[in-house]
């Protein structure tokens, strides 16, 4: 007697997880990871991890001044990005905009999302100089891609009949943005700008490694002179003031609700 | 000619070749209600949304005091959109905005766009708003949000938005279909009552055929896109209604 059967056999499924396995092992051993690599490097870390402690604040101000910049190339971006993209993402809304004004406008924002912002600082280092304003720009530009296009996909969402009314009053065509659009989406396009302005906060102190501007550029130079005490110190600083930003912005997201 | 509203040939094909509406005639001069009725799918809100242009007619003129709108753009459609309110069928009030400024938005297409902005409107157009307010029954609820209202209040909302543009003409698509019985007899007795003490003429798409011939002194009954009966509600007969909706068996 035959056994039936209670469940369909996966093969394709099986042997794709065991050739990523292969993969994975063949891998390991062509980068050289193995456990003696591992045991050299955690002997390393407790080393690197020893010479951080204590923390050393001496050199307070440059901290803080480092800070300071990457805080103001935050919100600088964030304000920026934020009065671009508001007008941005009404063109690129395929529910308001003909095809050839939307088409542009979101090809533009893809434009400003396919490279990461590192890369976007490294450009404009190297075409406006160092320091804070090659910062800002960059991630201005990243700021734009990220609210645009949620932006854009919320305006798409909004419900036309509202629309329509508002239309139908004799209204222009700014006045029904005003009245018909623009109140279905406020809500969500401030907690795009919140969300937004939290993470440049996060991607401020990053910049500064390519010579972008803000703590980023202090932190790398402290590496490089072997300081590892005042690299935590850094670090603990960076830590605090994303915690403190990531609790503000909670409650204010809140607040709107 | 010049005062009300005629309609000359009006048609409209939304695929080339199958007319929703065919070679429409009409007249409406001068004062009251007038119920346009028919199954669905007959062209009854394509007919209604060709007046304000919500919907582009692919032929025939709409004329408003002699004034041709179809050929109309821009500013010059948009201040004749402005003398002619509209009431929907799903209220359309904007959910997230206070009653007060669903209200005002009636008057967008006479404040400047600034003014609007701010909230700045003229004394004289919040005054009416109140009036309007009082005049539908909802004195207490100027800073509600719409989407707190129930349907019956929304659509007063909307009546009370569409007489804020003071319109010269008005509009109402299947005013009553979203509400229950009731509500559905104290909204249509409110339009009527309010447009008839602003002597505004209304046109209403109505699928109640017993609220058309109790509120409305001319009834108008479409079959595919075309005008089958036009008269008086006493002279509309169960023959008439037959042609109008076919069969007999729903009577």
């Amino acid at each position: 007697m035959t056994r039936r059967q209670a469940f369909a056999s996966n093969w394709q499924g099986r042997t794709a997880l065991i050739a990523l396995a292969i993969y994975c092992v063949y891998a390991a051993m062509q980068l050289d990871i193995s456990w003696a690599r591992i045991a050299v490097g955690l002997g390393e870390g407790a080393r690197f991890l020893g010479r951080m402690w204590p923390p050393n604040f001496e050199r307070w101000d440059t901290l803080v001044e480092g800070l300071v910049e990457s805080l103001q190339i935050a919100v600088l971006a964030s304000a920026l990005g934020i009065v671009i993209s508001l007008p941005l993402s009404l063109l690129a809304a395929r529910n308001l905009s003909p095809w050839w004004i939307s088409g542009p406008a979101r090809a533009f924002i893809a434009l400003c999302r396919s490279l990461h912002y590192v890369i976007v600082a490294i450009l404009f280092v190297k075409a406006v100089g160092f320091g804070a304003l090659a910062g800002v720009a960059a991630l201005t530009v990243a700021s734009m891609g990220f609210i645009a296009k949620l932006f854009a996909e919320a305006i798409e969402e909004i419900s036309m009949k509202q629309v329509e009314a508002v239309r139908a009053t004799g209204a222009g065509r700014l006045a029904v943005l005003l009245y018909g659009v623009l109140p279905q989406v406020a809500s969500r396009f401030v907690g795009f700008c919140i969300y937004q302005l939290d993470s440049n906060l996060r991607n401020s102190t990053l910049v500064g490694i390519v010579g972008a501007g803000g703590i980023g550029g202090t932190l790398f130079a402290a590496f490089k002179r072997f300081d590892y005490d005042f690299v935590a110190a850094i670090l603990l600083s960076i830590i605090a003031m994303i915690f403190l930003a990531e609790v503000i912005s909670a409650r204010i997201r809140k607040a709107l609700q | 000619m010049s005062g009300g509203l005629s309609i000359r040939g009006l048609s409209k094909a939304y695929v080339p070749g199958k007319p929703v509406l065919r070679d429409i005639n009409l007249d409406f001069d001068g004062q009251g209600v007038t119920a346009i009725i028919g199954p669905s799918g007959t062209g009854k809100s394509t007919l209604i949304r060709c007046i304000n242009r919500l919907v582009e007619p692919t032929s025939g003129k709409v004329l408003l005091d002699g004034q041709d709108l179809v050929p109309l753009r821009g500013r010059a459609l948009r201040l004749a959109r402005r003398r002619i309110g509209m009431v929907f069928q799903e209220y359309n009030l904007v959910e997230r905005l206070a009653v007060m400024e669903n209200l005002l938005s009636g008057r967008l297409g006479y404040v400047p766009l600034w003014r609007a902005w701010l909230r700045r409107y003229p004394q004289e157009d919040i005054d009416r708003a109140f009036a309007l307010l009082d005049a539908v029954g909802l004195p207490e609820h100027a800073t509600r949000r719409a989407d707190a209202l129930s349907g019956g209040q929304r659509q007063r909302v909307g009546i009370a938005r569409a007489l804020m543009q003071r319109p010269a003409l008005l509009l109402a698509d299947e005013p009553t279909s979203s509400l229950d019985p009731r509500t559905a007899v104290e909204v249509m007795e409110l339009l009527t009552r309010l447009a008839g003490e602003q002597d505004v003429p209304v046109i209403v798409n109505i699928h109640n055929v017993e609220l058309a011939k109790r509120y409305c002194g001319r009834i108008i009954g479409m079959h595919q896109g075309s005008i089958v009966f036009d008269g008086p509600p006493e002279k509309l007969m169960p023959e008439h209604l037959t042609l109008i909706y076919g069969g007999e068996d729903w009577m």
